[in-house]
């Protein structure tokens, strides 16, 4: 029994670390006005945010989260950056009053609006019951996939995942048409 | 970056092993955490590590962008296909059980091709933006 509730303990002190680490580096991105070290905070926002999803045991997200959000996005940011300027002009502010109350409101919204959700890990909780007890009973013995995210992700969900893909793909040619590399390939054939 | 020794053979020996790690989670996701889409991003980044220090130039000597466009569509191709193939097997699109005689063989076919159809897609096409971003900085 008191091996269950030091494991709450540590559970609780992890998390309480890990909001109050998301909360500072969020309010440090707000303060910087030197772009390079804002993406480096955003890796270490997205790195912390892959740790709380490890502490709420989705692997998988927090997989995606590390590899996208703290490796891929700061390069490319990075990327970004070495096309532009180092730093963010200071934009003089008139009316910090009204953005902060539009904020209050939304935030407080927000927060009302936590108290109608299940609570974590509440078996009872609508999304629990509808199609989630079939995956984890019948998922293994239809698929044969021990790890009952990729049987969802990949066979259950098949549709979904060929639609994810598209879009990973138009984004591709999205990004080719706007900045590809015929332009600058001519450009250097010039010289 | 060109001549910083450390940097370049560091660069050279964590290659193969970031590569064998995208390969590890592609195809052991069906046991651990990971996927295509996982092992597709950590093998661009590979690429990318490489970009970093040898240059784009180099990078392109071996994957042309003109390669990595047609592994973009080919990975859609893969996965979309995967469902034809169902169809013309008689199911619906994207049943895998008909890929084989024993259903959970089939899905296990099924899953393994369109992932790979996943991982493809997604390396070249971070490795296609990332490029992009590249070239646009070259002098």
């Amino acid at each position: 029994m008191k091996n269950i509730t030091d494991t709450v303990l540590i559970d609780t002190l992890i998390d309480i670390t890990l909001l109050a680490f998301l909360a500072i580096t969020a309010i440090a991105i707000i303060r910087m006005r030197n772009l390079f070290v804002i993406i480096m905070l955003f890796g270490i926002f997205s790195l912390h945010s892959a740790g709380l999803f490890v502490v709420m045991d989705a692997a998988d997200v927090a997989f995606t989260e590390a590899a996208v959000g703290a490796g891929i996005s700061t390069v490319l940011m990075l990327g970004t950056l070495a096309l532009t300027r180092n730093h963010e002009e200071k934009v003089p502010s008139h009316h910090a009053r009204l953005p902060l109350l539009v904020v209050f409101i939304t935030g407080s919204a927000l927060v009302y609006g936590t108290y109608d959700i299940p609570a974590f890990g509440d078996p009872h909780s609508p999304s629990q019951e509808y199609l989630k007890p079939h995956y984890i009973e019948e998922g293994i013995r239809e698929t044969g996939v021990p790890n009952i995210v990729t049987a969802v992700l990949a066979s259950y969900r098949g549709y979904d995942t060929l639609g994810e893909v598209t879009v990973i793909f138009t984004a591709g040619i999205g990004v080719m048409l706007l900045i590809g590399g015929r332009l600058t390939r001519s450009n250097r054939k010039d010289d | 970056m060109k001549h910083n020794l450390i940097l370049r053979v560091i660069a050279k020996y964590l290659f193969p092993v970031i590569a064998l790690f995208a390969f590890y989670v592609q195809f052991h996701g069906d046991y651990g955490p990971g996927g295509g889409f996982q092992a597709g991003v950590i093998l661009s980044v590979a690429f990318i590590f490489y970009t970093l220090v040898f240059g784009l130039d180099t990078t392109e000597k071996i994957l042309p962008s003109h390669v990595l466009r047609i592994l973009a569509s080919t990975g859609v191709l893969i996965y979309a296909g995967t469902g034809v193939v169902t169809m013309i097997l008689g199911g619906n699109f994207l049943d895998y059980n008909l890929l084989s005689l024993v259903p959970v063989e089939g899905q296990h076919i099924g899953i393994l091709v369109i992932e790979l159809g996943v991982g493809i897609t997604v390396s070249s096409v971070m490795l296609m933006i990332f490029f992009a971003f590249a070239g646009r900085g070259r002098p």
